[in-house]
């Protein structure tokens, strides 16, 4: 489904991304990992447009998006839930939820009462400003509004950031099941490594822009030094 | 009293002026986080070309409406054009490019139009209402402008709050770049904010146009009490600008009737002064929401 070839991205003179490729098939989640700076964020960044590749292609779909504007993509079937998850706080919950679905026309309620039926809490609060959530609650919006979008693949930065392990595996949990349930495509970025490798089936291991490793999960964790090395469990 | 109620009346009047202004500038503040100083010019702009028009002999309305969509056109072609590139630059760049631009403007309409004052037609009547036999300072003109400042803000207000676009251009403010992920054409909101902004301020321009003649300069005080009246009001909120404004007009009418009409200039800025040291964030300012 997506397609990332010798991918290059930098900032001014510092080199964010060296040569990254790797491929994300259909119906799967494929965990980014790495320590900080390794070029996680950055390589989220750079496959939505927000930040633009030096060099490399970015295929979705058999289509090269490397040049395609950010607010194309989610037309194309993208969604990216941004780090630090970038829930508008001014915004009611429900204002929120509809500006995701937007784009699809019907003023953004049509999938609404889904989002609603994963994420129970957001329902109660749907009238109140996104400010007053919790840190869950704000990542249940985040991914719910992305889900508004209906979107064929996922991005999402650090989902489990900043919350409660239990919160986060929940999360987690609620990802494997949209990939077996709607065939939902999922980029997981995720400094939990142990929590992402347990729902993924693939992960890709990031190190100074490069990839170091990409295999399943069972076998990242099998290796000790890569583990000691990258994954810090 | 009657002293006390014309004061209050007249203030209201102006204020509802000083509102608009107050609008136009909190609009762009909201969508670009830029202050517009280039408003002064622009309204004088549009104003003028309404004056032209009912110069040659069309209907005060004819010339109201062109106002109303010359103000809407040059807005979005301002922001396309010359404030495009200053967005998200460092907010000096803004503030010169918008001086810069009152400037130009100034001097276009002086090359045109010349530079001597041209009496504006109001409305409706300027002759106050008469009420037990005592004139009151308050006109149909009058009414008639804080009934369009009211129909203008419920506008707005509407939508806001009810409509997609609304939703889309309230993003587009508060966060530009998760608005474009969702896909948001993040660009045309803020042409669009600035298109209704400039309107807002052309609307002022036909209405504060009877009372101060029209030239190149001639706007330069209403910018000024508008710009108190949007600190007043927290610069964020439109409900907090026709507050401020109706404040400001209410504040220097009083000065004006009781201390005399020389000092009410010197009435603004001592609002802006102290509103600045008592509540830096207006009246109406967003509760502390931001930075989560």
């Amino acid at each position: 489904m997506l397609e990332v070839t010798d991918l290059e991205t930098a900032y001014g003179p510092v080199r964010a991304l060296r040569g990254v490729s790797f491929t994300v098939p259909e119906a799967t989640i494929t965990a980014v990992l790495g320590a900080n700076g390794a070029g996680k964020t950055s390589l989220l960044r750079t496959l939505s447009g927000l930040v633009r590749a030096r060099s490399g292609q970015i295929t979705l779909d058999g289509e090269n998006i490397g040049r395609a504007p950010v607010e194309q993509l989610v037309r194309r079937g993208m969604a990216h839930v941004p780090e630090g998850r970038g829930v508008i706080a001014e915004l009611s919950v429900e204002e929120n939820l509809r500006l995701g679905g937007l784009w699809r026309g019907d003023g953004g309620r049509d999938g609404l009462e889904d989002v609603y039926e994963l994420f129970a809490p957001l329902r109660e609060r749907r009238a109140l400003e996104a400010h007053t959530l919790s840190g869950g609650e704000r990542q249940m919006l985040a991914i719910g509004r992305a889900l508004m979008a209906k979107p064929r693949l996922l991005l999402l930065d650090e989902p489990s950031l900043g919350l409660a392990p239990r919160v986060a595996a929940q999360i987690l949990r609620l990802l494997a099941r949209l990939r077996d349930e709607t065939g939902l495509t999922v980029l997981l970025v995720e400094q939990n490594a142990k929590g992402a490798l347990s729902v993924a089936d693939r992960g890709i291991v990031l190190s100074l822009g490069r990839v170091v490793a990409a295999d399943a999960p069972a076998a990242l964790a099998a290796d000790d030094a890569l583990r000691h090395a990258y994954l810090g469990f | 009293m009657t002293r006390f109620i014309d004061l209050t009346l007249n203030g209201i009047a102006n204020g509802a002026i000083y509102a608009a202004v107050a609008l136009s500038l909190v609009l762009i503040w909201r969508a670009t986080r830029i202050l517009n100083f280039a408003q002064a010019g622009m309204l004088m702009f549009t104003t003028f070309i309404a004056w032209s028009i009912i110069d040659h002999g069309a209907s005060y309305w004819v010339g109201f409406l062109a106002a109303l969509l010359s103000g809407l056109v040059l807005g979005a072609v301002i922001e396309r054009v010359v404030i495009r590139p200053v967005e998200g630059a460092p907010p000096l760049n803004a503030v010169i490019v918008t001086l810069g631009l009152l400037v130009l403007l100034q001097a276009a309409a002086g090359m045109i139009w010349g530079g001597n004052p041209h009496s504006f037609p109001p409305a409706f009547s300027i002759k106050g209402y008469r009420i037990a036999d005592h004139t009151v300072l308050f006109s149909p003109s009058d009414l008639f402008g804080v009934i369009v400042v009211a129909v203008v803000l419920g506008g707005l207000l509407l939508l806001f709050r009810r409509t997609s676009l609304g939703l889309r251009m309230r993003a587009s403010a508060f966060e530009p770049e998760v608005a474009r992920l969702l896909g948001v054409r993040v660009g045309h909101m803020f042409t669009i904010g600035w298109a209704l902004a400039s309107m807002a301020g052309s609307l002022a321009g036909v209405l504060v146009a009877p009372s101060v003649f029209v030239g190149p300069n001639a706007f330069d005080s209403v910018l000024v009490f508008g710009f108190t009246a949007a600190v007043l009001g927290g610069l964020e909120s439109p409900p907090g600008a026709v507050v401020g404004g109706i404040t400001v007009g209410l504040a220097l009418s009083y000065v004006s009737g009781y201390a005399g009409a020389s000092v009410v200039t010197l009435g603004a800025l001592a609002i802006l002064v102290a509103v600045l040291m008592v509540r830096p964030s207006g009246l109406f300012a967003p509760a502390a929401a931001r930075r989560v």
